[in-house]
Formats: C-alpha cells, structure tokens, sequence
C-alpha cells in the first residue's frame, strides 16, 4: 500500500487558510459579544424605549446563566430618525459587533441603512412596518410581528373572544393616531377588515391627531354613533384621554379592545386611570406566562428593575431581552464577530426556549420570524393577564365590561 | 341628533379655549411692554402643571386652589428672571433673545424629563370624571371650573393693569418707553414685574391644565406653539385678543374636528393663524406697528 504524502496546492491553501482563520475563532470563543442597543429613551417614544431599557437591563445576567457573553453598549436614539443613524454609525465605529432596536419602523430603516452598508447584523426588535424586511436587506432580521399579522391576528382574537364568551358585537368605531403606526394599522385594516368576515358593522374609521391636548370631540363624535364596541389603535396618553372622556361623557361600549396597539398597558394607564384601566382588552404578541425562559426573565427583571412591575413591562421588555438572546446566541454557534460570518449565523436561528408566545424563534429568507404568536390581554386588578388563548390563558375574558360608575 | 353633536363640541371648544386663552395671556403681556418674546413659555407652562401635580399628589391640594401658590411663585421667578438673566438682553438682537430662551427651555424640558421621567403625569381629583347633562349637552365639571378660574385670572390682571398705579405705570412703558423714563419711571424693576406676572399666569394656567390633560414633558413645544398661534391671531401684546384668539382657537379646533376630521382640527387653527396673517397682519385685536 502506498501513502501519498504529496502536498496538493489545493491541501496548501486549506491548510493556510485554516492557520490563518483558527486563531480568530479561538479569539472569538474568550471574546464578548459588544451589542449596540439603540432605543428612544428620551424624546416622543420615551415612555416605551424606557420600557423596553428595563428589558435591556435584566438581558446580561440572564444571558450569563444561559452561557453566553455579552457586553451591551447602551445608546438613546432621542425618537430622532436622523439621531439613529448618526448613533448606529457610531456604535459600529466604536466597535459594536450586533445592533438591537428600534422600537419605531422608521428609526428601524434609517439603521438598517447603516448597518446594511457596514454589514453588522441588526436584529430588530420592535417595529412593525412591513418594509422593513421587504427591502432586501442582508445584514437584517425581525423578531416582531407586521403592521398586517397585528392585525390580522387582533381581529382573530376578537371573533375568539365572541365565541368563547357568546357576545355580539353589532356596531364597532375604529379610532387611530394620524401617526406613522396609525396610519400603518389602519391602511392595513382596510385591507385585512373585509377578509376577515367578522359579523360586526364597521360604521366609521376616526383618525385622530396624537398631540391633541384632548379627545373630547373625537369621544363626542362617536357617542353619536353608539357603537357597542370601539376598536382603537392609541399610545399611552391617548389611551387614557379617551378613556377619561368615555367616563365624563358617560359613554358606555361593551368593549374597548385594541387589534394590535400599544397604550393599554403602560404603567402610566393605570396611574392614571386606576379601576377605569381594567377590563380594556388588547390583541398583541406578549410573553407567554407558562414558558420557562419567561419565568427566569421575570426573576431577572425583578432583580435589575425593582420599582417596575414585569407584567407591565413583559411585551416591550421581552422582545427587547429577545433581540439580546438571538444576538448572543447566533455568537455561540458562530464563533466569530465577523459581520456576515455572524450575520449567517442569525439567519440559522432556531430557538425553541424564548420568552414571547409563539413556535420557535427562525428567520424566513426575507429575515422574518414567522411564529410569533398574539394573546388576547386583559386589563384586571390593574395587571395585563392573557386571557386567550387557553392555552396560555392564566384568567377567563371578562365582557361585557362592567359599568364606568361604580367600579372600586 | 346632529345639532346635539355640534352644540356638545362647540360648548367643548368654549371651554377649552378660555384656558387656552390665560395661557397666552402671559406670552401677550410680557411681549406687549419688555418686547421680548418668550420662547420657553410653553416649558413654564408644563413645569407649573408639574408643580400642581406634586401639590396635589403630596399634599391632596386641589389644583384649583395651589394656582395661587403656584403663580405667586412664578411672579418670583419671573422677577428674579427678568432682573438676572433676560434683562441684560433687553436691549440686545432678537436672535441673541431666541438663544437664550430657547435655551432655558431646553434646560427645562431635560430637568422634568430627569426629575419625572418621561411618562404622562395626572391629578386624579374626585370629580375629575363627573360632568353635568343638560338636556342631550354634557359638560365635564373640571372643563368648567377650569373655564372659571381662567376667567377670574384673566379679570384680576386686567384690573390690576386699569385700576392700580403700577398697573398704569407698566402701561405707560409700553406705550412710550422714553416717556416713561423721562418722567422717573423705574423702568427695569417694571419690566421685572411684567415679566413676575406673565409667568405668574403661565403658572396658574398651568396648574388648570393639569385637570384637563397629563402633564409630560415633550407637551411643552406644542404649548409654546399655541401660544404663539393665539397671541398672533389675537394681536401681539393685546391682552383681550390673548383671550378672543384663545376663544377663536378653542372653537375652531372642535368644530373643525367634526366639520372635517379629527385629525385635521390643528390644521384649523393654523389656517386660522394663515388667514389673519395674511388680512390683518397687526392680529385681530392688535395695534400697526
């Protein structure tokens, strides 16, 4: 028998690339992750970019039991398009290997503009525009519904909860911010409404502007109308201004349920409004109560923000901590910071143990997580509690909502 | 009913826009006598609602009644204001003016963003959801009483103006600067007072607003904005036109938003504030310069 012991061109090449890559890896294994989180935590989008902050700050510890290693570098986008892309440039130039964000779609596209030329993988976090990943990027991902599955998957929850409670819904208003998202919701209502085929009357579409002092006048208009059930997309104070008008103007719907919006479950809801805040329903991804990771990102949380309350806090937080998992994660298996050696590794993404309802956590080719699973939320005793599905439910819906009057 | 609709929203619009009008009424009064225009208005406006809402949350003082603490304290901010930091610039270009109010409203945005955070801050008082039915109007309580005190406020200062020496003495200044001087006037701690009780209405019209609306600290630029759309479509320095275009705003915006839509009530006002502009650039209630 003969041994070939010739070395080929083509073994030498192998052999130097192999010498020249192995020392990177090996780097790479006693090196930390840098993720750039880019958030709006100061500015119109605060309250929300604070909230999922909250959720930024309890990632490393838990991410450190989990095993992996991470460094995050924390950045305020100030709710300023233009600020984000200055700041995602200087993340990157300060040597940020993965950035997370941005909570708002156009803040979203103005890094992924960044990140796409520099090629650092970007996970997104919050932001549901769905031209984010109908661009062609490369070097992004999103762990976050569409404007469309929002809706889509809000207005499903609705016939849900009709069955599952044998309630009738004859008239509905939809009342919606003039804003970026508004707008975004409501065009996608347009196209979603007739498919659904929900037995409801959809007498009237109401844009509102989201820096009126008031909604007294948009609360006017549909008392008016008298519908049974007012469907609304709003942010935090908007959502108590028109609550409070409902209350002054004694108008009284058998249901205030959001098809996919923020607003409902911010702290400063209930601060607000106290016992009014509850029984207010909202279709939206949530952390699901039953999961393992949810529970130990609770503890952590907790333990990392001790003056805000997890429930509260769960939608923005957990996909905030979400985007850091997928991040540190696709590291572990990739071995190397290197932008598209790491960025193939977040496409390869297969997390079964996460936070938010939903299957697994995997990209589609266009960068999307298709499994995100919504829950029918209820405002009770103060506290966001899944009501459907059942199974993930933790209390059973409540409708039609009790009277304004009276409630302790 | 359609009229019900329309006679609702209109006594809405009556209402809000009265408050709307004492919180102009301090923009009006400081620039008709020390002729400068006060670009952090709005962020006074929002730290006054803040100080009612710690009032009313640490002590259980109605913001109804901690107005007057509150714009007793904002006459001596503004006194001390006006004597420190604005006085030197007086004199000086309007640009160097806008710096540094705008300034001063930064600072102030930044230090309520630090001290409360960003999340809308309200004064739950026990009526704040009661209202009155007459007949198919309802009217909220607060909106009414807001509607009251603003009224009351806005009497005092005109009285203040037509009936005391002081009053007649700040007046004069507006009216002849030099003249003032030449007769022994001492302009500078006049201007200091003007200057007292312009915030001192920012204040109180501060403490009412936070019955009406949360207070937050990114409100304020859209304050300062109205503001300035009342005083110019009302007439620069002219405290009645403060309060008519306060009213005219008020109206406009609610009508507008049932007339045409919600969305679209603050494109009212502006083409309010385009329309007068462009046929009566002096306001409605203002002197040719």
């Amino acid at each position: 028998m003969k041994t070939t012991t010739a070395i080929t061109r083509r073994t030498a090449m192998a052999g130097a690339a192999a010498t020249l890559v192995a020392p990177a890896v090996v780097k790479a294994q006693g090196q930390t992750l840098k993720i750039g989180s880019l958030l709006p935590r100061s500015g119109f989008f605060a309250q929300a970019g604070q909230s999922m902050h909250r959720g930024v700050l309890a990632a490393p510890e838990l991410l450190k039991d989990l095993g992996y290693n991470v460094e995050i570098i924390h950045i305020d986008t100030e709710s300023n398009a233009d600020v984000a892309r200055t700041q995602a440039e200087r993340a990157i130039n300060d040597g940020c290997h993965v950035l997370t964000g941005a909570f708002d779609s156009g803040h979203t596209l103005a890094i992924a503009q960044v990140t796409e030329q520099r090629q650092v993988p970007f996970v997104v976090n919050v932001a549901a525009a769905p031209q984010i990943t109908e661009q062609g990027y490369k070097f992004l991902v999103r762990n976050f519904q569409t404007g469309g599955q929002l809706v889509t998957n809000g207005l499903r929850l609705i016939k849900d909860v009709m069955d599952a409670k044998s309630i009738k819904f004859e008239k509905a208003v939809f009342l919606h911010a003039n804003d970026t998202f508004g707008t975004a919701q409501r065009n996608a209502m347009d196209a979603i409404w007739p498919r659904v085929a929900l037995p409801i009357e959809l007498v009237e579409k109401i844009a509102y502007d989201p820096r009126a002092q008031d909604l007294s006048v948009e609360v006017t208009k549909i008392r008016s109308i008298n519908p049974d059930l007012v469907m609304c997309v709003t942010r935090a104070s908007d959502a108590i201004k028109m609550v409070r008008d409902m209350v002054r103007q004694r108008f009284q719907p058998k249901a205030i349920i959001s098809p996919g919006s923020p607003g409902f479950y911010d702290e400063e809801f209930y601060q607000a409004l106290g016992p009014l805040a509850d029984f207010v329903l909202f279709g939206l991804p949530w952390a699901n109560p039953k999961a393992n990771m949810t529970q130990a990102f609770e503890r952590a949380f907790v333990k990392a923000n001790p003056n805000n309350r997890f429930a509260v806090d769960s939608f923005n937080a957990g996909f905030a901590f979400e985007g850091m998992l997928i991040a540190a994660d696709a590291f572990k298996r990739a071995g190397t910071t290197n932008g598209p050696q790491l960025m193939e590794a977040v496409k390869a993404t297969n997390l079964a143990d996460h936070v938010m309802i939903g299957g697994p956590i995997t990209f589609d080719a266009k960068g999307q997580n298709p499994n995100i699973g919504s829950a029918l939320v209820q405002n009770l005793r103060r506290v966001p509690t899944v009501v459907l599905p059942k199974d993930v439910a933790v209390a059973e819906p409540v409708l039609p909502f009790p009277a304004w009057q009276g409630r302790s | 009913m359609l009229w019900s609709l329309y006679a609702n929203v209109l006594v809405q619009g009556v209402l809000t826009g009265l408050v709307y009008g004492l919180m102009a009424l301090g923009l009006s009064v400081i620039f008709g006598v020390v002729r400068v225009v006060n670009f952090a208005h709005g962020e006074f406006a929002v730290v006054g609602m803040y100080a009612a809402f710690v009032l009313f949350r640490s002590f259980g003082i109605d913001p109804f009644l901690s107005m007057l603490p509150i714009a007793a304290a904002f006459f001596v901010i503004g006194y001390g204001l006006q004597r420190t930091l604005i006085n030197p610039f007086v004199s000086r270009p309007e640009h160097e003016q806008f710096i540094l109010l705008v300034g001063l409203a930064i600072i102030m945005v930044n230090g309520t963003l630090m001290i409360f955070g960003p999340d809308a801050r309200s004064a739950n008082l026990p009526y704040s959801f009661d209202s009155w039915e007459i007949g198919t109007i309802i009217v909220d309580k607060v909106r009414v009483y807001a509607a009251i005190a603003a009224l009351a406020v806005a009497a005092l200062l005109f009285a203040f103006f037509r009936f005391t020496a002081t009053g007649v003495a700040i007046r004069a200044c507006a009216d002849n600067l030099v003249g003032a001087a030449v007769v022994g006037l001492d302009v500078k701690k006049l201007y200091a007072l003007t200057f007292g009780l312009g915030l001192a209405c920012v204040g109180a019209a501060g403490a009412l607003m936070v019955t009406l609306t949360d207070a937050t600290p990114m409100i304020a630029p859209a304050f300062t904005l109205l503001a300035f759309t009342i005083v110019i479509i009302g007439g620069m320095g002219s405290m009645t036109g403060a309060i008519v275009g306060g009213l005219l705003i008020g109206i406009a915006e609610a009508m507008a938003s049932v007339l045409i839509a919600p969305s679209m009530k603050t494109m009212a006002s502006f083409g309010l504030l385009v329309l007068v502009l462009a046929l009566r650039p002096q306001g409605l209630l203002g002197r040719r310069a």
